[in-house]
């Protein structure tokens, strides 16, 4: 028995060295990559707001007519270039031709249509709706033409349909998308074993170049010490959002890793809640602010990864200015403005989110407010207890913290009933300023003058820009070190010969 | 019998019954809404409202618990909201994990806690006897997590002999499932082997202190077939209380084994879904589990009775 | 009538003569008490503040400044231990007060009114709870009041109530049929005033070794509900919690998940001697160390 047994994996051997033998001068084409979070289904037009959606399905197996490139510009995608009219309210967009979508359908005009169509219809399930409110029509203009009508002008509207939300999909395919999406992309799903990974393999009828990976495996591994033991152990070519920076200089050291460190649109906050005493004092929001020292957060809590900001705008931005000192680490400062503003030893509420990076740089935040005589009770609460009690409008917190990732987004802090609870009147005149104006050098003056506004207003304790960390096997090529959207272009990866 | 088993079937109903009120009441008092959960920090109140259409949840509370009930008199779960996909399809897909996860557990917990237990007890207060009742009671104190982080750093991280976590799945053939369950099971076995193996050894040293094995002993049976003859039989009772209560507790209560090996089984299923407010998910979960227990506490009840007929009389 | 109160005043005269022969109590009672006067000593004193941070001197291994070296944050792990002790121990022990409080009264009153439906509610009730998956309870009651070292007491609690329910309806229902209680009945004592005064009295060895068990396992499932985040709230320690935020670093710094991981096994292990020890001494006919 045992013999036989050893026979048979001797057979076993000699027929994989006989079939690997000429593929060895060939590059792998399988990859394994890590990422933490498991989509809860694979349409990012319907299926919802996790970014793993997003992460997994764009531009691989879903394409928008617009697509955002690995240093956050617009690039052309399904639409091959577009034309906006002098008042900036018709945009017109010429389509690629001859494409399919994975089960065979032709994609056109109408496809277009009828996804944005449906995306801002009054009972949309996107979770993006704000990017198709503008949309007063879209129009067929032939085949391989589409007009869509605004109805005010939009600055960044090309950059939106670049968004996962607005990729287009096919009416015959729409309903089944969420378990078995069908797009126009170079991948289709395989298979999908829910909680543990999930395989994208070659669309067949994608047009195309063919890429180079021939079967991708995205692995879920939530936790922090599963996700650095198995790229310890490489059970993962590659691990995108890697969740323990602790472990990275280990992971420099190895040779047979290499260390990706980018930036994100992730403007890391320590939210005050503007609307609600003793907060909504002025002085004590910059007592706060003073308190905190940025750089100890970023080496205790990141292990030294995260770009300090002192205001709400993302440092590889053209039009950002450093305003760290407004709200430099001086806790004399600190004390003494909390005297002034009578409350010396105010108490606050801290409800932190379960992000690795808010609970990790909440006991430090608590132990430097402490240091200037506020008392900080931390409440480590569940998402949907944070989203329900504090981001949509209960207001029920003194601060918390949390990483907003979408570009452009410091004008949402002037949103009525916004979390933050901010009188944003002066913030709300400028982004109006901003919107009507059309010249890039105006564009960037008052986008600084919207950076000061925020960081003179105390409207937040700004931390840090979040770093994208990747952790991948030295061989592996064409990763993206920035994360401008949550997306993982797989066409653009290969292995090194 | 008839009678004793229509009496533990009517209050296994009226249990089930009452955890499925229970388990409903919780899941009405839950901060948080699956639909703004699912939508995120962008949505529009019309998105919200559409999609709690969509999912049902503007129905009023009662007509939800008896649409819940029914449907699953009827083997229909409902759909998940996160997942989008039929209940019990997720449940199946976690059941190929937790239940080959139990069942190896378990199995390992008896081999180990069999004979160390009747080692033990066969030779009491020998040398034998001291060394395996410490090592039980080493093994009853270490919390089964902290052994599985223990397993990972010496077995995965630094010999990678096996990986660190995650489901091979059973398609690729048995031996990648089985490998990803190999420290799981050791992890969760250590600490069940060594209570399985204490009760043994005091369950057959106080079957072999009956009169009636004393009886026999002293009309020249030996300790040995006193100890497999007898003992054994009797010592059942105690020992199969325990497996059944551990087997209920492999299924359910591995959520941290789970989360340490990244392993997609029913437990973490229920952790994750309660975070994503996945609430009938973890309502139909929740209630398998409950429904699982009750029914091996049944069947050991019915087991105690095939062995020792005159327990019929107190239950 | 005076014949049970008689034993009970001979096992207590030979209790400490016994307590002293008894190895696994010995033992028990030493690594128990240490942990409780190292819980309560650090009320009085810690080499360092538990909570004080040193982020440039973090992840230092074991010193003759940090003992136990420091965390991810440069606090000293052994200051942590010693407040850690504190918090588990008082987890443990009022969620065991909570179990016995309600447990014992109920296990008495199901007792007194054996095979009625009252006794066939309590118990049933008893069972219901045991069927739920206590980690995932534990995870609801979160979910819906919060995480806080009260909550994860309420969720040891509880399932600490038939624990104790069961164990006192058992020996109470095998007391009731005893003759010493019959002629307190003859007397016209009602089952309440019985139940307090005579059979509570002969249960509490059963009890107390009960408690032993339950304090154990008490502290384990702390360590549980901590590791997964559902206890104290920072800046708090815990030595569950000590071994959740350990584990990514534990090729950096193995000593971070060891001596938590070795406290709690020390800890229960005292405890589960200890109750060895006490049912050995309460009951010398099951006197070989049983469980």
């Amino acid at each position: 028995m045992r013999k036989s047994l050893l026979l048979l994996a001797l057979a076993g051997v000699l027929a994989s060295t006989t079939a690997i033998t000429p593929a060895l001068a060939q590059a792998r084409t399988d990859l394994t990559i890590g990422i933490q979070l498991e989509p809860t289904n694979l349409d990012p037009t319907t299926g919802g707001a996790p970014a793993a959606i997003r992460t997994v399905t764009v531009l691989n197996i879903f394409n928008g007519l617009t697509r955002i490139d690995k240093d956050g510009a617009v690039q052309p995608d399904l639409a091959t270039s577009w034309d906006i009219s002098e008042d900036g309210l018709t945009y017109t967009f010429h389509l690629k031709t001859g494409i399919t979508f994975s089960d065979g359908t032709p994609f056109t005009a109408d496809d277009v249509k009828w996804t944005l169509d449906r995306n801002r219809a009054p009972d949309s399930l996107s979770a993006q709706k704000q990017l198709f409110t503008n949309i007063a029509a879209v129009d067929v203009v032939d085949p391989a033409t589409v007009k869509i009508t605004l109805t005010q002008p939009q600055g960044d509207f090309v950059y939106g349909l670049g968004w996962g939300d607005a990729v287009i999909v096919s009416p015959k395919t729409a309903e089944t998308n969420l378990t078995n999406p069908v797009g126009t992309g170079p991948y289709q799903l395989g298979e999908w074993v829910k909680a543990d990974h999930l395989t994208l393999v070659p669309n067949p009828n994608y047009t195309g170049d063919k890429p180079s990976l021939e079967n991708v495996t995205f692995k879920f591994i939530s936790d922090p010490s599963a996700a650095s033991a198995a790229v310890m152990a490489g059970d993962v070519d590659v691990f995108s959002g890697f969740p323990a920076p602790e472990l990275l200089e280990q992971f420099k050291a190895d040779p047979n890793l290499q260390v990706l460190v980018g930036t994100t649109q992730g403007e890391t906050i320590l939210a005050y809640n503007n609307g609600r005493p003793p907060l909504d004092n002025i002085k004590v929001r910059e007592a706060v602010s003073h308190a905190i020292d940025r750089q100890a957060i970023i080496d205790g809590a990141q292990f030294g990864y995260g770009t300090p900001i002192g205001s709400f705008f993302p440092p590889n931005d053209p039009a950002y200015v450093d305003l760290t000192d407004i709200s430099n680490f001086d806790p004399e400062k600190s004390k003494a403005l909390l005297a002034e503003a009578g409350v010396p030893n105010p108490t606050l509420e801290f409800k932190v989110p379960p992000a690795s990076y808010a609970r990790a740089a909440a006991p430090i935040i608590q132990q430097q407010l402490a240091n200037v005589g506020i008392t900080v009770n931390i409440t480590n609460v569940e998402w949907a207890d944070w989203i329900a009690n504090v981001f949509q409008g209960a207001y029920d917190y003194d601060l918390t913290m949390v990483s907003h990732v979408e570009a452009n987004d410091f004008a949402a802090f002037g949103k009525p009933g916004y979390y933050i609870n901010y009188k944003a009147d002066a913030l709300n005149a400028l982004v109006t300023q901003l919107n009507a104006t059309t010249d890039p050098a105006k564009q960037i003056a008052l986008k600084q003058d919207i950076q000061r506004q925020l960081a003179n207003d105390f409207a937040a304790g700004y931390l840090f820009e979040f770093a994208n960390i990747t952790v991948a096997n030295k061989d592996v090529q064409g990763l993206w070190e920035n994360a401008p959207q949550p997306i993982t272009e797989l066409a653009a990866l290969s292995w090194a010969e | 019998m008839i009678r004793f088993l229509a009496g533990r079937l009517l209050s296994v109903a009226l249990s089930l019954l009452a955890a499925s009120i229970i388990i409903f009441l919780v899941m009405e008092v839950l901060p948080g809404d699956p639909a703004q959960f699912i939508l995120g920090m962008n949505a529009r109140p019309d998105t919200l409202a559409a999609l709690r259409t969509q999912l049902g949840l503007d129905a009023p509370p009662l007509l939800r618990y008896f649409n819940w009930l029914f449907g699953m008199l009827h083997g229909d779960f409902g759909l998940s909201y996160t997942y989008r996909v039929p209940v019990s399809e997720l449940i199946m897909q976690r059941i190929g994990v937790s239940l080959p996860l139990a069942i190896i557990s378990l199995t390992l917990t008896l081999l180990i806690a069999f004979p160390a237990g009747i080692l033990a007890a066969s030779k009491r207060n020998s040398l034998t006897d001291v060394g395996v009742m410490g090592v039980t009671q080493i093994g009853v104190a270490v919390p089964n997590f902290w052994f599985a982080i223990i397993l990972v750093y010496v077995f995965a991280v630094t010999l990678h002999w096996f990986s660190a976590g995650g489901f091979g799945g059973w398609n690729k053939g048995l031996w990648p499932g089985l490998r990803s369950l190999v420290l799981p099971s050791i992890a969760l076995a250590l600490p069940q082997a060594s209570i399985l193996a204490r009760v043994m050894r005091s369950a057959l040293l106080d079957t072999l202190d009956e009169d009636y094995i004393r009886t026999a002993r002293a009309r020249g049976l030996s300790r040995r077939q006193a100890l497999w003859g007898h003992a054994l039989r009797n010592a059942l009772i105690p020992v199969l209380t325990i497996i059944g209560l551990q087997f209920a507790f492999l299924l359910a209560g591995t959520i941290i084994i789970e989360n340490v090996f990244s392993l997609p089984g029913l437990g973490r299923l229920i952790f994750q879904a309660i975070g994503q407010r996945d609430l009938i998910v973890v309502k139909s979960v929740v209630m398998l589990l409950v429904f699982a227990v009750i029914l091996v506490n049944f069947l050991v009840d019915v087991a105690y009775v095939a062995i020792d007929p005159r327990l019929r009389r107190r239950a | 009538m005076t014949a049970p109160a008689t034993t009970a005043d001979t096992r207590r005269a030979g209790w400490l003569y016994q307590a002293l022969r008894s190895p696994s109590f010995m033992a028990g009672a030493i690594i128990a008490g240490i942990f409780v006067i190292i819980a309560l000593g650090s009320f009085v004193w810690t080499p360092y503040d538990y909570a004080a941070q040193n982020i440039p001197n973090k992840l230092k291994g074991m010193n003759a400044a940090n003992w136990f070296g420091t965390d991810q944050y440069g606090r000293d792990v052994f200051s942590m231990i010693l407040v850690g002790a504190r918090t588990s121990i008082a987890v443990a022990v009022i969620a065991v007060g909570l179990g016995v409080m309600i447990g014992v009264p109920l296990g008495l009153w199901a007792a007194a009114r054996r095979g009625t439906l009252l006794d066939e509610v309590i118990m049933r009730a008893n069972d219901l709870v045991f069927a739920f998956p206590a980690l995932l309870i534990a995870v609801l009651i979160t979910a819906i009041f919060g995480p806080s070292a009260t909550n994860a007491v309420i969720a040891i609690g509880i399932f600490n109530i038939p624990v104790f329910a069961r164990l006192t309806r058992a020996a109470a229902i095998s007391l009731w049929t005893r003759d010493f209680i019959l002629s307190a009945r003859v007397a016209g004592k009602g089952a309440a005033r019985i139940s307090a005064e005579h059979i509570l009295p002969n249960i509490l060895n059963t009890l107390v070794v009960q408690i032993t068990i339950q304090f154990s396992l008490g502290i384990l499932a702390e360590a549980a509900l901590a590791y997964v985040g559902l206890g104290a709230q920072p800046p708090i320690p815990s030595w569950g919690k000590m071994l959740a935020d350990s584990q990514t670093l534990i090729a950096l710094a193995p000593h971070l998940a060891i001596i938590p991981g070795l406290c709690i096994i020390l800890t229960v292990l005292g405890l589960n001697l200890l109750g060895d020890g006490l049912r050995d001494i309460f009951d010398p006919r099951l006197q070989r160390g049983r469980r």
